[in-house]
């Protein structure tokens, strides 16, 4: 379970151009959900994520995961890192290892674990993100395509084996086969259990598929908490935030303000499309 | 933090300072810095900070913006004077130990310091108002008579041009690879200096690889915008040389003779 | 009439692999098309399907390896008309940051005119023109790094008008900017295209190809399907294939026909499907 009370940062504090990043957010996640975070850029989301991994440090607030303090300043961060695997935007270029089995066991060796544990963790992560271990471990990562170096950098952290996978923008730039296969493999990791998953995304109609719970994030606060459901029932208030609506939520709250009787709340083109034709079946 | 670097940074302004023909303000800020030391008595310093003082208040940097660019070299002043006050021999004021203080000491530190920070106030305001492409304008002109010896002046201004704009983008990639590293376990802050080299490692590949790719997009992007070197390139900016740039000649060449003068009669 | 022309293109790219051995791999493979003066058009194509080097190939940054591409009738690969080329099309990459080249705003818009010999008071002009076009005047003394993702990308479509060009090739501009910023730049695509200047546009954005008048449908270095994104968008198990997808309110009018529900055929947009439905 991950809480988080009070958290506020501010950014050169002191300075003229100081700016506070978070402030006051509090909310609780609990093991196994899937949670989304949304908001326009520079609403706080990125340093947000930051913080889940002890890579900054608040200015005011704690953060507590499975009962372990990270806001704490005596708490060891690698102990931090074995719990919360954080993959960047556009993780690919953080690659450096002359192979892909390498780069990927960067992460378990930081750890200290015994080689033949890394290796099995290297083995078995390549495979999760979809990739044949036998015929790319000695590859030079740099070889590989845009989406298969993605995967090798997503490898690369789900090899630390955290119980909180945190995710920022994992398809940006991807074309949509490329957009469909990330989102799969990291639902199949989730399924595979136990795990945590925190996914960042501008894409409304990912988060509203995929997300046991979506956070809101604007102007450095949370806005909302709540299921999709929830979330994206509240249209107008997510617009004056600069923030969409999944297409499938759109066109049906458009056809309710115009006048047809959607009484639900549509997430995907499938219950779009089962509403919009049961409504039309009534009044014809 | 990165983002607090203000090196090289330009202050946007219309002040009369700012119009100076970059050539002028480049040549006066070298022959200032030849004045500094120049000098041998304190009264030259008064007649630097005196005119310093004039261009800093005519040009209106705010004196916050000034001091920002002194912060990075604080460390650097702290050391010289350090030096000074006890490596100094002459009349001893205070001793503990071998460490001693002398009046001398003291006299060349505060001499030393004082010209440290002159100079790197008169040098962070030549940034300060000149803005970057006038200043690597100005550069190339005054090192184009050097063209006919084989020097590149155009592709040497032009690589300063690309330096200026990509330095902030750099220090974010930099910032971005260590945090990604560090998610992964990564720890450059423990260990003996091999192993603290070797952790670098993993930021440096990264950020190798990034600039190649910057560079590699930058050409790019520059050919499809018609560069092709110096043919036929115009400026939107021309550096013109005008009735003010006479009159800050001469004020400066006043200010040259005040120093001279001091250092001959004194 | 036709501004664009490719007969025959094709280009390879060559380089020597750990062995010594040269190796090449075709990304354009023995095309022909031709793109209409002022009109819109989107190339889509999922990742290595050949439509960058494409791109690169419309002003003359890439030469064919073989067949022939003509730009307003030059032939890109005659050497000494490079510069009249790349003036004709202009060029805006994917990345914001790695294509601005100067530290203040409007210095760097200048750079195009500047490269091509523009009167010092022309391009002072041409620059507050194409600022407050992509509506970035007030931004004209900033420094480029401080400015959003999408800023960033409206300074250097500016670099582009600057140049007074007949064609802009826009390659991925969306790809790396957040929802607010694709819309910002969307927007000026548009603007621009109604002014008569032709528009080629490479995305993966299905939503964007569906606002041109003509999409091209790369795979594997060849042009799959072309028509009008009505026609491509009606196709969609053969986008499937290709690892693309059509946009959202088309998916939804398609389920819809299945749970018998009459709509016509030309719906693309939200707001098309919205009002077909409200009927």
């Amino acid at each position: 379970m991950i809480e988080v009370k009070k958290l506020t940062h501010v950014y050169s504090e002191g300075l003229p151009h100081q700016q506070v990043a978070v402030e006051d957010i509090s909310f609780t996640i609990e093991t196994g959900e899937f949670v989304g975070i949304i908001g326009h850029t520079g609403s706080g989301k990125s340093t947000l994520l930051q913080h889940l991994n002890g890579l900054l440090k608040p200015k005011s607030g704690s953060i507590v995961i499975d009962g372990l303090d990270i806001t704490n300043s005596k708490t060891a961060m690698i102990d931090v890192r074995k719990k919360v695997g954080l993959v960047f935007q556009y993780p690919e270029y953080q690659l450096f290892e002359e192979t892909v089995a390498k780069d990927v066991a960067f992460g378990p060796q930081n750890l200290g674990l015994p080689q033949e544990e890394i290796d099995e963790r290297v083995r078995s992560s390549i495979m999760a993100v979809g990739l044949n271990y036998d015929s790319i471990k000695n590859i030079s990562p740099f070889e590989l395509s845009g989406g298969q170096k993605r995967r090798v950098a997503i490898a690369g952290v789900i090899a630390m084996n955290p119980d909180i996978l945190i995710l920022d923008e994992p398809t940006a730039g991807l074309n949509p086969k490329a957009h469909e296969d990330i989102l799969n493999l990291i639902r199949g990791i989730y399924k595979k259990g136990g795990k945590t998953v925190i996914l960042v995304s501008h894409n409304m109609n990912d988060i509203a598929r995929i997300c046991d719970s979506v956070l809101v994030m604007d102007k450095g606060r949370l806005a909302m908490k709540g299921t999709p459901k929830q979330v994206f029932s509240r249209g107008e208030e997510l617009k004056d935030m600069g923030l969409a609506l999944p297409e499938a939520t759109e066109i049906t709250s458009r056809l309710r303000a115009a006048g047809m009787e959607i009484n639900k709340i549509c997430l995907t083109i499938e219950e779009a499309a089962a509403a919009i034709a049961e409504a039309k079946k009534m009044t014809t | 933090m990165i983002r607090d670097i203000t090196l090289g940074q330009y202050y946007p302004g219309n002040s009369w300072i700012h119009k100076l023909d970059p050539r002028i303000k480049i040549i006066a800020t070298l022959l200032y810095i030849v004045a500094l030391f120049v000098v041998r008595e304190f009264t030259g310093f008064i007649v630097a900070f005196v005119a310093l003082e004039a261009v800093i208040i005519i040009s209106g940097v705010p004196r916050k913006f000034i001091w920002k660019g002194l912060k990075p070299v604080i460390l650097i002043i702290a050391f010289t004077l350090i030096i000074n006050i006890f490596m100094i021999k002459g009349e001893v004021l205070w001793q503990l130990g071998f460490l001693q203080i002398t009046r001398e000491g003291l006299r060349t530190a505060a001499f030393m310091g004082i010209r440290l920070v002159l100079l790197i106030i008169g040098s962070s305001l030549l940034t300060l108002t000149t803005r970057p492409i006038g200043l690597t304008d100005g550069i190339e002109a005054l090192l184009s008579p050097f063209r006919k010896i084989g020097l590149p002046a155009h592709e040497l201004a032009m690589m300063m041009t690309i330096a200026l704009r990509f330095i902030p983008t750099l220090l974010e990639e930099t910032d971005k690879i260590i945090k990604a590293q560090q998610a992964r376990g990564a720890d450059f802050e423990s260990g003996n200096i091999i192993r603290r080299a070797k952790a670098l490692v993993p930021i440096l590949v990264p950020l190798f690889i990034s600039a190649f790719r910057i560079a590699q997009d930058l050409a790019m992007a520059m050919e499809a915008r018609c560069y092709g070197g110096n043919v036929k390139r115009t400026r939107m900016n021309e550096i013109k040389m005008g009735s003010r740039d006479l009159a800050a000649s001469l004020l400066f060449a006043a200010f040259l003779a005040m120093i001279i003068l001091q250092r001959v009669l004194l | 009439m036709e501004f664009i022309k490719a007969e025959n293109l094709t280009f390879e790219y060559h380089k020597t692999d750990d062995a010594g051995q040269e190796m090449s791999t075709r990304a354009v493979n023995n095309i022909s098309f031709s793109i209409e003066k002022g009109s819109f058009t989107a190339i889509i194509g999922q990742n290595g399907s050949g439509k960058s080097t494409l791109a690169k190939n419309m002003n003359a940054l890439l030469i064919p390896t073989a067949g022939k591409i003509y730009v307003d009738g030059i032939d890109t690969s005659e050497i000494d008309r490079i510069w009249d080329v790349r003036q004709k099309v202009a060029m805006v990459f994917q990345n914001p940051d790695n294509q601005i080249v100067s530290a203040i705003v409007e210095d760097d818009v200048a750079f195009g005119p500047e490269n091509t010999g523009v009167d010092p008071a022309e391009i002072r002009q041409r620059v507050d023109a194409a600022l407050s076009w992509v509506e970035m005047f007030d931004y004209r003394k900033k420094a480029p790094h401080l400015l959003s993702g999408g800023q960033k990308q409206r300074i250097a479509i500016a670099g582009a008008v600057a140049m007074e060009p007949d064609c802009i090739v826009f390659d991925e501009p969306t790809a790396m900017l957040d929802p607010a910023g694709r819309a910002e730049v969307m927007n000026i695509i548009r603007k621009l295209n109604a002014r008569g200047i032709t528009a080629i546009l490479i995305t993966h954005f299905m939503e964007e190809a569906a606002q041109a008048d003509y999409v091209l449908v790369m795979d594997d270095g060849k042009i799959k399907m072309e028509g009008s994104p009505l026609e491509i968008f009606r196709r969609t198990d053969e986008l499937k294939d290709l690892s693309l997808d059509v946009p959202a309110p088309v998916a939804l009018a398609d389920k819809l026909r299945e749970e018998g529900i009459d709509l016509p055929e030309d719906i693309l947009t939200t707001d098309r499907l919205v009002e077909e439905l409200i009927k």
